[in-house]
């Protein structure tokens, strides 16, 4: 084993998280270094036009992701069942290399709303404790809206978050979303121009009473500084978004917010294909020493640390916790045990909408979340959910991100899988066609967790994480809801034809589906040890100076997309460790 | 489905002026007469196939021709290149199976809804489903696949798609799957890759291809788009 000089901090993964924790903590003079397991990228060269515009590549091989090869996690859907491997790319897809999910995420940058923070308790005294079912288990994060709205501002003021404030300072603002909590500022800059299958969208919603407002996006509108400096150019809707590297330094990313400066501090290092394996704890289990990692080589290496920040993507921030038996497991039999629990993802539900030939879509004109328009009646608890017997909700989308052909073909109901008519409907439908999508929240429930396999393993032998998931009654209700409210909204839009996909009572979770990469949970944050594994400021109830970001904390998750909620949490922790934690290190919530 | 009689020229007429064959000769009719006598397509001209062997070309041509037929509405799969685009695949990571976990143990009874489980790489597949299936319409009706007529290739083709024929060692859905899946990769990726050739198919649905630049656009929804595609090696129309 190798013993490397201690550092202040050690930061597992660096990605959106680990970067802005890389940033703050040696803007507070410590000595930090991130250890990432992949490898070194950036816009120039990695993401450069036209290579970067190669659908087969990043859309459909998916050479930004993870390989799965060396690393993936199993799957059940229940717990008498064996789970097996997730063996190809369908339903999320886990980030890699320096920036992670963050390179190849869309830029919905949104906040959550206030009662999104308090979910368990609002809920339970808006509707009653019995209007959830017993296995249900939500919780409040233990931070209120307003205690989170100065990060909220500071992540989007880093990234030049594109939008229109539709509650500024509790006036509601025409245009913006006025079911949003109080900001206190407008977004840094103004949104991005709508593409048409959003405009018609926002017609339609505005003729059915409906407050449409242009989706928040870190894709900058126009050139931008950010408070470090760095300078963001405008985006020009290239339709390779999600799934693809910005070559525009358009989309906000770990590499066009921070990385700029902070590679450049003397105080910090980034070390790259470095496979932290466990968090290493001295012999009272109360304090971490520093991290196990394995190099490029397959050399152990031991990296002491005073501080250790668990950064990864959601997944692997659990795992890690299990190997490291930090916290207990949680135990989906007793309800005991907090590594692990309340594992949530997000229900989605799309109709396509079909117009004729004389109707100029253009679907290749798409930003990731720049140009589209949303509706937030039904998300949160923004309506009374008495008569539908669900919480939770979403917002509705309208518009396209791009029209990729081998993904993003859509072809009207009925149409063969291949063949002429296969052919000619491609033809016909490719230029004259948009969606309306919801975007709906899951809850947390006893028997939906992560622990590790018994059986499958990963390159260097450690055991894969193993996902234990379904859908429940909630969220199909919740779905077939908003479904019906978009096919509303769909059918105002005056196409020539729609198609709805939804996931229906009693169908199963499909892993070979695309929905989402909002898997969240497993390290819950919360106001007490006894259910969760992380206090408010996403510090380890157990192990003082182990902190851990990202959706991970997340008690269930919400209807909205994470990035901003994750964005907002992480500062709010930075600023606990800048001002309390290093005068007097120790537990920042008494338990 | 049938057959059209214009189909055969258009596909010769593309595939042979890729090989420079002066445009004037194919007006005669000796290739239009060539290509209505067989049942199957010929094999494209210009490349030589480095995984699949001479069997397994023959059989992924014609399969591929009726995945995506030539007729006026643009390129069938065989014109556009698809063949050797998965016959290129096949030696690249993909084709190894390189983007997969492929640790066992492996069940292949699992549900459908927890995705792909078999053993087999892309390589692997192909190989034996190609045989196996040969196999089949050889009992079943005294030819190889590529031998029979389109409406016949087309039948074996649906019931592949249904699972209805029982092939040995190989689910016949999960083959049929991966057929379309490269097929539809290969006709509408890149042309680097060497489908989708002359950019045939991109221009056939109107996608700019890597234009990827929307700027002045974005500020005039809904008009048409008036410019063709461009490929990442700089090719336009």
């Amino acid at each position: 084993m190798i013993r490397m000089k201690p550092v202040d901090v050690v930061i597992v993964g660096f990605g959106w998280t680990g970067a802005i924790m890389g940033m703050e903590l040696t803007e507070a003079g410590l000595n930090v270094l991130a250890l990432e397991r992949g490898t070194y990228r950036d816009t120039s060269p990695d993401f450069t036009y036209p290579h970067n515009a190669d659908e087969l590549a990043y859309g459909i091989r998916g050479d930004l992701f993870q390989p799965l090869a060396k690393e993936t996690i199993t799957i059940r859907h229940a717990l008498t069942e064996t789970a097996v491997p997730y063996r190809q790319y369908g339903s999320f897809l886990l980030g890699n290399n320096v920036g992670g999910a963050g390179i190849h995420w869309n830029g919905q940058h949104y906040r959550p709303s206030p009662e999104d923070l308090v979910f368990e308790s609002h809920n339970r005294q808006r509707y009653g404790s019995k209007f959830m079912p017993d296995d249900m288990q939500i919780q409040d994060y233990g931070v209120t809206y307003d205690e989170l709205e100065p990060f909220l501002d500071q992540f989007e003021y880093l990234c030049g978050t594109s939008g229109r404030a539709g509650n500024l300072n509790g006036e509601i603002k025409e245009g913006g979303n006025p079911f949003e909590g109080a900001r206190k500022r407008e977004y840094p800059n103004p949104p991005v121009a709508d593409n048409y299958g959003a405009k018609l969208f926002a017609d339609a919603a505005r003729s059915r009473g409906y407050k449409p407002f242009p989706q928040p996006s870190s894709n900058a509108s126009r050139p931008y500084t950010n408070p470090h400096g760095v300078r963001l150019g405008p985006c020009n809707l290239c339709g390779y978004c999600e799934r693809f590297g910005c070559f525009m330094y358009s989309k906000a990313s770990p590499q066009t917010t921070i990385l700029p400066v902070l590679m450049r501090k003397p105080n910090f290092t980034l070390r790259t294909q470095s496979h932290v394996t466990r968090i290493n704890l001295d012999n009272t289990g109360k304090r971490a020493t520093g991290v196990t990692y394995i190099d490029a080589q397959g050399q152990q290496v031991e990296q002491p640390a005073d501080l250790v920040i668990v950064a990864a993507f959601q997944m692997h921030n659990v795992r890690l916790m299990l190997l490291s038996g930090i916290g207990t497991p949680y135990d989906p039999n007793t309800g005991k045990g907090v590594i692990g629990k309340n594992y949530a993802y997000q229900m989605m539900s799309n109709v396509t909408v079909f117009y004729d030939k004389d109707v100029a879509i253009n679907p290749f004109i798409g930003a990731g979340s720049g140009g589209n328009q949303i509706i937030d009646e039904f998300n949160s608890d923004h309506f009374d959910h008495g008569p539908h017997g669900f919480i939770g909700g979403g917002y509705i989308l309208g518009g396209q991100t791009g029209g990729r052909p081998i993904q993003q073909l859509l072809l009207p109901p009925g149409t063969p899988g291949w063949g002429e008519k296969w052919k000619r409907a491609a033809k016909d439908s490719y230029l004259h066609t948009t969606g309306v999508q919801s975007h709906g929240s899951v809850m947390a429930y006893r028997d939906r967790y992560l622990d590790l396999d018994p059986t499958y393993k990963d390159s260097f032998g450690l055991p894969l994480l193993r996902l234990t998931f379904d859908w429940h009654d909630n969220e199909y209700k919740m779905t077939r809801f908003l479904t019906d409210r978009a096919q509303e909204i769909a059918d105002a839009m005056k196409p020539r034809q729609t198609s709805q996909t939804i996931r229906k009572a009693g169908d199963h979770y499909d892993v070979r589906q695309y929905q989402t990469t909002h898997t969240t949970g497993g390290v819950i944050q919360g106001a007490s040890p006894e259910t969760s594994a992380l206090n408010r400021f996403q510090q380890s109830w157990n192990v003082h100076n182990v902190f851990v970001t990202g959706a991970s904390a997340f008690p269930q998750n919400l209807g909205y997309n994470p990035t901003g909620l994750i964005g907002g949490l992480t500062y709010m922790s930075t600023k606990a460790i800048r001002e309390t934690y290093l005068k007097n290190p120790g537990p920042l919530v008494q338990a | 489905m049938s057959n059209k009689p214009s189909s055969p020229s258009r596909r010769d007429f593309l595939r042979q002026s890729m090989v420079a064959v002066p445009a004037v000769s194919l007006l005669g009719g000796s290739a239009l007469a060539q290509s209505q006598g067989s049942a199957a397509p010929a094999a494209g001209a210009a490349y030589s196939p480095k995984y699949f062997n001479a069997a397994e070309w023959e059989f992924l041509q014609a399969a591929v021709d009726r995945l995506i037929p030539p007729n006026e509405d643009g390129p069938g799969a065989v014109e556009a290149g698809v063949p050797e685009f998965i016959d290129r695949q096949m030696e690249d990571s993909y084709g190894h199976g390189g983007y997969w976990y492929m640790q066992g143990p492996f069940v292949p009874d699992a549900a459908p809804t927890l995705g792909y489980q078999l053993r087999f790489t892309p390589r692997d597949l192909y190989r034996t489903a190609i045989a196996a299936v040969d196999d089949w319409c050889q009992k079943q009706h005294n030819k190889k696949f590529a031998a029979l007529s389109a409406e016949e290739r087309d039948g074996v083709l649906h019931q592949l798609e249904k699972g209805e024929i029982k092939l040995d060692q190989v689910p016949a859905n999960a083959f049929f799957t991966q057929l379309l899946t490269n097929t539809k990769e290969g006709y509408f990726a890149d042309p680097m890759y060497g489908g989708n050739k002359h950019m045939g198919a991109w221009k056939m649905i109107g996608f700019p291809g890597a234009r990827a630049d929307y700027a002045d656009w974005i500020v005039q929804p809904g008009k048409v788009y008036p410019f063709g595609p461009v490929s990442i090696q700089g090719d336009k129309t």
